[in-house]
C-alpha cells in the first residue's frame, strides 16, 4: 500500500475499516457507517441501513386507508404532520376526493408549523454535532415546545399526531388556537434573530462548517437529492413552487438557496426557510375562511383500481407516497419515497477525503430521521 | 479559513448565553407543579358510556390494533344489543382516537388522564365496569368540542411572559 518515506524511517500504512454506529449518539438513531480510513482521512464510506426496519409498507397493505394514517406518524417522527398530509394527498388523488377550503388552510398552517419545528430540531442538532454542545439545541427545543403546544391543542398529542384525514382534517382548530399562533408569530422572529447572534458569525462554526462536505450541484441533481440539501447546492427546486399542491400557489414566499453546497449553506438554508414559513403562516391566518373542515368521506374508502403518487415538500425534502389500489378497502401497494433515504446516498460522496471528525458534521447537516430511512 | 478579527462572533454569541442566565426558567418541577394538558388530550384510557352504546361494534372495526373486544347477546332491547363484554387492552392501544371518531352514538371517549403506569399487566386490561366516567376519571374533549369547553384552559408556553421581550 502507500509508503511514506521520511529520511530513513519507512512507515507502512494500510487502510483500516471502522464501524461507526449503529448505536452511536451522533448517528441520530440506529445507523451504521462502515468507513475505510487512511489514518484519519476517510477513503470510502458505506452506509448500512435497516436496523429500524419495521415493515411499515407491508403493514399498511392490510389496513384500511384511514387506519394507515397512524402508521405514517411513525415514519418521520420529527415531522409527522407532513407525513400525514402527504399520505392524505395521495389517497385524495387516488379516490378523487375534494377538500374543503378551510381544511386546506388549516393543513397549510399545520404543515408550515411542522416545518419550523422540524428545522429547529435539525439546526439545533447540527450545531450540537459541530461541538456547540447542547446550548443551541436546548434553546431551539424550547421554541419547538411552543409549536408542540399548538399541535397538542389541535390534536391532543405531542408526538404521534394522527390529525390529517382523507378529505380534510380530523377536527376543527379550537378557538384559542389562532390567538396563540399570532402570539407565536410575533415572538418567533425575535428568537430567530437571537440564534443568528449566537452562531451566525461564530468563528469556530465557520471554520468547521464552511467548505466542508461539499455536494456539487450536478451530483445533487443526479442523485435525486431534495429539500435543503439540494437547495444548498444552488438548485432552486421546491415542490411548493414546482408542482403546487394544496393551496400553495396562493402564497408569496421565496425559496432560499445556497451557493457552495457545504455544511454551512445547508444550515443557512434551513434558517432562512423558517423565516419563509413564518411569512406563509402570516398570509394563511389572514385569509383563513370559515366552513367545513372535512368532506363527506365513507368510513371505508374504496378507491377505483389505479395508482397515484402524492408528494409534498416536507422539511427534509420531497416526501412522496405511491399507492396502488385494487378496488378493495386496503392499498394493494404502499410505497414511501423517503427524502432522507435518498439524500443519504449522497453521503459517501460528501465524506470522501474529509477527516473523521468532519464525518459527524457532514452527516448531521443532511438531517436524517432513521424512522423514515428504514421504514 | 482566515479571519481578520478573531473573537467578535464568539463574544456576540456569549452575550446571548449570558443574557439567558438572567432570565427566569421556563421549566416546571413536574410532580409538584403541573401544567394543564390540552383539552383534547388523548389520555391513556378509554371511557365508555353504557347507556348510549348499542353494541354495534363499529369501534372494534375501526381499531386497527385489535385492542377492543366486544361481544353482545343476540336479543335486542330498545333497538340495542345487550353488551355482555366490553374490554380494551390499553397495553396494545396506541391512542390514535380512531375508535372515538368512528362511534356513531357518542358512547366512547378518551380520558383526560395522562398518567397510567401500572405495576401489573392485568391492570392494563379495562373491562366495562372499569371504563365508566367518574369525577376522578375525566373525559377528554377529543372529538367532542362541547365537552372540551368544560375542561380547564391548556397552559401554553407562548403565554409565558418570557417571550414578550421578542414581540414586535
Amino acid at each position: 500500500m502507500e509508503t511514506t518515506k521520511t529520511k530513513e524511517i519507512v512507515i507502512n500504512t494500510e487502510p483500516f475499516v471502522v464501524n461507526f454506529g449503529p448505536a452511536h449518539p451522533s448517528t441520530h438513531g440506529v445507523f451504521r457507517m462502515r468507513m475505510t480510513l487512511d489514518g484519519e482521512v476517510i477513503m470510502d464510506m458505506e452506509p448500512v441501513f435497516g436496523y429500524l426496519h419495521r415493515g411499515l409498507e407491508k403493514l399498511a397493505e392490510e389496513r384500511t386507508y384511514t387506519s394507515c394514517i397512524p402508521l405514517t406518524d411513525r415514519l418521520d417522527y420529527l415531522a409527522p404532520m407532513s407525513n400525514n398530509l402527504a399520505y392524505c394527498l395521495a389517497v385524495e388523488k387516488l379516490a378523487g376526493i375534494a377538500v374543503p377550503e378551510r381544511a386546506e388552510y388549516i393543513r397549510v398552517i399545520i404543515a408550515e408549523l411542522q416545518r419550523i419545528a422540524s428545522h429547529l430540531c435539525a439546526v439545533g442538532f447540527f450545531l450540537n454535532d459541530c461541538g456547540a454542545f447542547m446550548t443551541p439545541v436546548l434553546y431551539m427545543l424550547r421554541e419547538r415546545e411552543r409549536i408542540l403546544d399548538l399541535f397538542d391543542m389541535v390534536c391532543g398529542q405531542r408526538l404521534t399526531y394522527n390529525y390529517m384525514r382523507v378529505g380534510g382534517v380530523s377536527q376543527d382548530i379550537p378557538e384559542e388556537f389562532i390567538p396563540a399562533l399570532k402570539k407565536f408569530l410575533k415572538e418567533m422572529p425575535g428568537w430567530l434573530d437571537e440564534y443568528e447572534r449566537l452562531l451566525k458569525d461564530n468563528e469556530i462554526l465557520l471554520a468547521r462548517a464552511k467548505g466542508v462536505g461539499i455536494l456539487p450541484r450536478d451530483l445533487a441533481i443526479n442523485i435525486g437529492a431534495s429539500g435543503p440539501v439540494l437547495r444548498a447546492s444552488g438548485v432552486r427546486w421546491d415542490i411548493r413552487r414546482a408542482d403546487p399542491y394544496s393551496i400553495y400557489d396562493r402564497f408569496e414566499f421565496d425559496i432560499p438557496v445556497g451557493t457552495a453546497g457545504d455544511c454551512y449553506d445547508r444550515y443557512r438554508v434551513r434558517v432562512e426557510e423558517m423565516r419563509q414559513s413564518l411569512r406563509i403562516l402570516r398570509q394563511a391566518i389572514k385569509d383563513l375562511p370559515r366552513g367545513e373542515v372535512r368532506s363527506e368521506v365513507p368510513h371505508l374508502i374504496r378507491p377505483p383500481i389505479g395508482e397515484a403518487y402524492g408528494h409534498l415538500e416536507g422539511p427534509r425534502g420531497e416526501l412522496g407516497f405511491y399507492l396502488v389500489s385494487d378496488g378493495s378497502i386496503a392499498p394493494y401497494r404502499f410505497h414511501v419515497r423517503a427524502p432522507t433515504f435518498i439524500n443519504l446516498t449522497a453521503l459517501a460522496d460528501m465524506m470522501r477525503g474529509w477527516k473523521i471528525a468532519d464525518a459527524i458534521l457532514i452527516f448531521g447537516s443532511i438531517d436524517i430521521c432513521m424512522g423514515e430511512v428504514d421504514r | 479559513m482566515k479571519f481578520e478579527r478573531y473573537g467578535i462572533g464568539i463574544a456576540k454569541g456569549l452575550s446571548v448565553t449570558i443574557r439567558h442566565l438572567l432570565r427566569r426558567p421556563i421549566t416546571t418541577q413536574y410532580p409538584e407543579q403541573r401544567l394543564n394538558p390540552s383539552r383534547r388530550t388523548r389520555g391513556n384510557e378509554l371511557i365508555w358510556d353504557k347507556d348510549k352504546c348499542t353494541g354495534c361494534g363499529t369501534c372494534a372495526k375501526a381499531c386497527h390494533i385489535g385492542a377492543i373486544h366486544i361481544s353482545t347477546s343476540t336479543n335486542q332491547v330498545d333497538n340495542k344489543y345487550e353488551v355482555q363484554k366490553y374490554e380494551v387492552d390499553t397495553g396494545y392501544c396506541i391512542f390514535c382516537g380512531l375508535c372515538v371518531e368512528a362511534c356513531p352514538f357518542e358512547a366512547l371517549f378518551l380520558s383526560y388522564d395522562y398518567e397510567c403506569a401500572r405495576y401489573r399487566r392485568n391492570d392494563l386490561l379495562h373491562d366495562k365496569e372499569k371504563m365508566v366516567e367518574t369525577p376522578e376519571r375525566k373525559v377528554s374533549g377529543y372529538f367532542y368540542p362541547k365537552r372540551a369547553a368544560k375542561l380547564p384552559k391548556q397552559s401554553l408556553l407562548v403565554d409565558n411572559d418570557r417571550g414578550k421581550r421578542h414581540e414586535r
